[in-house]
């Protein structure tokens, strides 16, 4: 485990991307490592074949310590090992929600579906041939153990018979572009955004799909399923959320107090001033209750900084990390740097402008570098409470829950109100349910006067 | 004017391939929520509003959201507009 940072203790492995018997020179991509702050692509060190993998993915290991051994001695002619690669791995399956749902409650593992549609995309007939198939064989499912067997034999996939070697933005970037992988020419070297870039470009997009099956009139387009090697169905971001939510679980022991904010005047003044506003720069509420957030920080500096070495540091700016859901299933929380300096258009288009490059892998170094507080919006998910988990080594963190409708008293009149439920989880090493107590009073009050955010 | 369904499909698909995917508009039904059918969320929304409005040339209010909601009710909106 190489030191990828001068505070670097340890590291997760989040993927290996080379498997024993194959080649590698100096410098290739082997590894996927998580720091806690970014996944980072591990390089040899040295030329020649993999022998042993030491360390399982998800697996923290201190620096130094032996990862794999890269056996000099003479290289194999071709690299074996890539030809008989585990179906189905380090290939992005792409297929639409109800295809998705559809492969489940059949029990078939879309990893191993060959997708006949456009770019390779998973179509029902694919699911229902894998599902007839894996039915006639009379040998068990073979999901059903831990490691996956033979794949049935329809569903042999020509994408199992070279494994790629595949930057993880690389292959986040495929699954947005509808870039087929496999149908990439790049030698031996790993695929990079570059090639998947290139790729994309000299591709007409968007033409016509073919004239659709009549049974998928519900079939919907796709948030790009990521799968991924054995054993878990996940992509490398979840690793990354695990090890880093664990840790936070194991040392942070959190308390949590929640208040419901009544959204009208935001909303109404939204409403009027969008009218103003050509569409792209209408304000969501979410920016507002950004905004009110990093006000409310700024006035409450024990709940912004880092819990380092048994003691808090509280940081000079408030830095607003907000967790943005990829669309292939990880997780990222880039910062909104000098939130509290900024007025609300400009945090809306901060917002906005990151959002997009966080879906398309282009978040910059220093936005993913030291958020001093993170917000967790699901309200566009449907719930109603969001109860989060701090990002170590930050010390809170605010869930914002759906702006909902409901009967409301004010003045001792009820009427109907858009609220939202804010929850402010907290580090009870630094701070005390009172802390939190007033700062979502103070989120509220801003709140109430949208005018002055 | 009249607007035919085809047309308005047309422009949601256009509108929505700067987003997701888009090429499963031509196999959604008339009636399906397009926000919940693509999992759109709020700036996502706004994105594709921002181009169904040029691409349709005219103008939606925030108060016009609801009558986005699907191919068949985002039809008889444009109608009413044109």
């Amino acid at each position: 485990m190489p030191s990828l940072g001068a505070d670097m203790e340890s590291g997760t492995l989040l993927e290996w991307l080379v498997r024993p018997g194959d080649t590698v020179h100096r410098g290739d991509p082997v590894a996927v490592v998580d720091t806690d702050k970014a996944a980072i692509e591990v390089e040899s060190f040295s030329d020649g074949v993999v022998g042993d993998l030491l360390v399982q993915p998800g697996t923290r290991v201190a620096v130094g310590t032996p990862m794999a051994r890269i056996e000099s001695g003479a290289a194999p002619a071709a690299a074996p090992a890539r030809a008989s690669a585990v179906p189905g791995s380090a290939v992005p399956v792409v297929a639409s929600p109800p295809v998705r749902h559809h492969a489940a409650e059949l029990g078939v593992d879309l990893t191993r579906v060959v997708g006949t549609g456009r770019n390779g995309r998973v179509r029902r007939e694919d699911v229902d041939a894998v599902a007839r198939a894996a039915a006639s064989a009379a040998s068990p499912r073979p999901e059903a153990g831990p490691v996956p067997a033979e794949p049935p034999a329809t569903a042999v996939t020509a994408t199992g018979a070279h494994r790629r070697r595949v930057t993880p933005y690389a292959r986040r970037l495929a699954a947005r572009l509808g870039v087929d992988l496999d149908a990439l020419e790049t030698g031996d070297g790993p695929v990079t955004a570059e090639v998947v870039r290139a790729r994309a470009a000299a591709t007409p997009t968007r033409e016509p799909a073919p004239p659709p099956p009549p049974e998928t009139e519900t079939e919907i387009a796709t948030t790009p399923a990521e799968r991924h090697t054995e054993p878990a169905t996940h992509g490398p971001g979840r690793a990354a959320i695990g090890a880093l939510m664990s840790r936070s679980k194991r040392e942070v022991p959190h308390y949590c107090v929640a208040t419901t904010v009544d959204l009208a005047a935001v909303t109404a003044w939204l409403r009027r001033t969008n009218r103003e506003r050509p569409v792209a720069e209408r304000i969501v509420p979410t920016a507002a209750v950004l905004r009110a957030t990093a006000l409310a920080l700024h006035r409450t500096p024990e709940l912004n900084g880092f819990w380092v070495d048994g003691a808090f540091r509280p940081a000079a700016g408030v830095h607003l990390g907000v967790a943005v859901s990829v669309r292939d299933g990880a997780l990222v929380a880039p910062a909104i740097h000098d939130a509290a300096d900024r007025s609300l258009p400009e945090v809306m288009d901060a917002l906005r402008d990151m959002v997009r490059r966080a879906r398309n892998g282009r978040l910059t170094r220093a936005e993913m570098a030291d958020p001093t507080f993170t917000v967790t919006d699901l309200g566009d998910q449907g719930v109603e409470e969001v109860i989060g988990v701090i990002y170590p080594p930050q010390v809170a963190l605010l869930g914002v829950g759906r702006v909902v409708e409901r009967p409301w008293a004010v003045d001792g009149l009820l009427g109907v109100r858009p609220v939202v439920r804010l929850t402010l989880s907290g580090d009870h090493r630094v701070t005390d349910g009172a802390t939190g107590a007033r700062f979502l009073n103070l989120v509220d009050e801003l709140l109430q006067e949208p005018e002055e955010l | 004017v009249s607007v035919t369904l085809s047309e308005t499909r047309e422009l949601v698909k256009t509108s929505l391939a700067h987003i997701v995917p888009a090429d499963e508009v031509d196999t959604l039904s008339d009636d399906a929520d397009l926000r919940r059918a693509f999992e759109l969320d709020s700036l996502d929304y706004v994105e594709f509003v921002e181009r169904l409005s040029q691409a349709a040339g005219v103008r939606i209010d925030e108060e016009d959201y609801p009558e986005l909601r699907t191919i068949t009710t985002l039809t008889a909106f444009l109608a009413g507009r044109r």
